[in-house]
């Protein structure tokens, strides 16, 4: 038995290292992916866009002016003087946002309760939230250390600032610098391994059906078994040799922490495989050709990456979507993956996502088994 | 062994509606070169496809090598070789590539993979390009291979499925001599094909029409008892009584 399924495993990757479509299959997605996401897709807010609008013109609002320019969050790029300016220049996106200073502005600080309305343009609500809460930032230290200015003053001393009544700083942790990247690059792994496994092993399978060697395997004595062991663990190797391909660049390319186990990051693949493996499985028993198969693969993948969590919070779904995500086994493997690289998180923690992927993998696998026969009909 | 390789009785097989086999029975006898001859849809492939264990018969009994094709196809498939149809290697693997995966499949003893594979390739006239993808050789090398592996386990009985369609008649002469060739050795030779001429070549055929046997026996018996010169000949006037008699 287990000759046989060593025959059909060295037989699969010789068909998929030696076939050049198939080659690229496995090494572009990834590659494009961690280009994509590690490169190009940035959410971070640097040097953004805004107008100016002074209606004070004091000395205090100039030098908020210059926090908001030092700050390397912020481009002033206009300094409109009408309210048809600053319409204008959020209306046609030359600008992302807009401060607007009141009259009695430097008044208002003097008095300790100064305020600036900031006018941001929400057509991309991720950015438009974080522009704001710079803007408040930068607001909120300008207003404190003026009225520290102000109580200096009264009192002729110098007053520590811990006195002061409100500190409403927030800290970020384990990605301090909100860089997008940190965020999306583990999680391509989880993309990756999905897409590349259960394409392939749909493929793989639906192949031998469309030219008709399925039918030459079935008359001979293999079992149902170790042709789905063959047909599959060679695309389990495929994944994992994609986990750590991304695991690798990410470390090196784009330097993204790595604080917990490695140990337990293979164990949970191996996990996330049993599910995909037998979804693959199961989108081959289901199509004829291999073009149903890649349609189905489709199909399942983009919902899944949906709702895994990958780029939109599943906290802000709406709550039966919410209960919906955990039928999804990618969802578990991209909080396993994000635990373990960002925040080093163990086995006491992760072990619920890794028994939810066993027994997701457990069932798909089953069932997609019980699918499997060795007869035409 | 018992006496019959293939034994069927009244087989049935139903796609929907669709009669595709329609109470077909006969007999094929060890070492016989038995021919399934039909136009295209009249049902051959179905028939082969059940001796094989591949699809279940909807009515009726068929036994191979003693064991019903319903219930015990396991151990059918472990005394026939089969080549279906459509032809059915890996084209992207090399000669010698396909032959080492269908001996490790069938689960060919391995002191002897080598002088099966040698044996293979000799029959298929491929032994100085064994190390050629598959998908460069031209039909008649094709459907030898093909051949050559269905065979590498070394089955009492063979189902060839059109074996010679698509190759030309010098391609087609040459492996009808490895049918018999097989023959001579004890083996069993099921075949199907539409070439009238090739019927001449069996022991006995089965003449298919729509799903029913319109005819068997060995050829000569046929031509005499009709008094025609030739089997395209039976076989038209066979169809045509079955015409006058379902319409
Ligand atoms: N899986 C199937 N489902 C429905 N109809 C089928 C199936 N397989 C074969 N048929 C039909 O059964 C008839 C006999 O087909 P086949 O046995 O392949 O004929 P032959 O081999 O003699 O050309 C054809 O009309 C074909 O369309
Ligand atoms: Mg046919």
């Amino acid at each position: 038995m287990r000759s046989r399924i060593r025959e059909i495993v060295v037989k699969e990757l010789r068909q998929a290292l030696r076939e050049p479509r198939m080659r690229a299959l496995l090494f572009f997605p990834p590659v494009l992916q961690l280009v994509i996401f590690g490169f190009a897709v940035n959410l971070d807010v640097n040097n953004a866009r805004i107008a100016w609008f002074d209606g004070d013109r004091t000395p205090a609002s100039r030098e908020l002016r210059e926090r908001f320019e030092g700050s390397g969050y912020f481009t002033v790029l206009a300094m409109p003087r009408r309210d048809r300016e600053v319409r204008d220049l959020l209306d046609h996106g030359d600008v992302q946002a807009v401060v607007q200073i009141l009259p009695g502005f430097a008044r208002d600080v003097d008095r300790g309760r100064a305020s600036v309305q900031v006018l941001v343009d929400g057509t991309n609500s991720n950015t438009a939230s974080l522009i704001a809460s710079y803007a408040n930032q930068i607001v909120t230290s300008f207003s404190q250390r003026a009225t520290q200015a102000r109580l200096d003053r009264k009192l002729g001393t110098s007053v520590p600032t811990n006195i002061l009544p409100v500190n409403t700083a927030s800290r970020v942790w384990f990605n301090p610098e909100l860089r997008s990247r940190t965020y999306f690059v583990p999680g391509v792994i989880v993309n990756i391994v999905m897409l590349v496994t259960v394409m392939l092993t749909a493929m793989a399978i639906v192949r031998e059906k469309e030219i008709g060697t399925m039918e030459q395997l079935m008359v001979t004595p293999i079992r149902p078994v170790e042709l789905i062991i063959g047909k599959t663990v060679p695309f389990a190797g495929i994944g994992v040799v994609n986990m750590i391909m991304i695991t690798l660049a990410a470390l090196l390319v784009f330097q993204i922490p790595f604080r917990g186990s490695a140990l337990l990051l293979l164990a949970s693949t191996l996990l996330f495989l049993l599910t995909t493996l037998g979804l693959g499985l199961f989108i081959s028993t289901v199509s004829h050709t291999q073009q149903q198969a890649m349609m189905s693969t489709f199909f399942l993948f983009l919902p899944a990456l949906m709702l895994s969590g990958f780029a939109f919070p599943i906290q802000n779904m709406p709550a039966p979507v919410q209960w919906l995500t955990y039928l999804i086994p990618a969802r578990y493997f991209m909080e396993i993956v994000r635990g373990i690289f960002l925040k080093g998180t163990g086995f006491a923690v992760l072990w619920p996502a890794m028994l939810a992927l066993a027994v997701l993998g457990t069932v798909i696998l089953s069932l997609s088994v019980m699918r499997f026969h060795k007869r035409l009909d | 062994m018992p006496e019959n390789a293939v034994e069927v009785r009244g087989l049935v097989k139903r796609f929907g509606d669709f009669h595709a086999v329609d109470d077909v029975s006969f007999e094929v006898s060890r070492g016989e070169i038995f021919g399934f001859l039909g136009p295209n849809g009249a049902g051959k492939s179905t028939t082969i496809r059940i001796l094989c264990g591949l699809l279940s018969p909807t009515a009726g009994e068929a036994r191979v090598g003693g064991y019903d094709v319903a219930t015990e196809a396991e151990q059918v498939k472990e005394n026939i070789g089969y080549m279906s149809q459509k032809f059915s290697l890996y084209d992207d693997l090399a000669v010698e590539e396909n032959i080492d995966f269908f001996s490790g499949v069938y689960g060919v003893r391995r002191e002897i993979r080598e002088t099966r594979k040698e044996y293979v390739l000799k029959m298929a006239g491929l032994e100085n390009r064994r190390g050629d993808m598959t998908r460069l050789l031209a039909g008649g090398w094709k459907q030898r291979l093909a051949l050559g592996c269905a065979i590498l386990h070394e089955p009492p009985i063979l189902f060839l499925d059109e074996p010679t369609s698509g190759v030309d008649p010098i391609a087609r002469r040459t492996f009808w001599d490895l049918i018999y060739q097989l023959a001579e050795a004890g083996n069993t030779v099921f075949v199907s094909t539409h070439y009238m001429d090739e019927a001449e070549y069996c022991h006995r055929i089965a003449l298919m029409y729509r799903g029913r046997i319109v005819a068997l026996g060995a050829p000569a018996e046929l031509k005499r008892s009709l008094n025609l010169p030739s089997m395209e000949d039976v076989f038209i006037s066979r169809i045509e009584e079955e015409e006058r008699r379902t319409a």
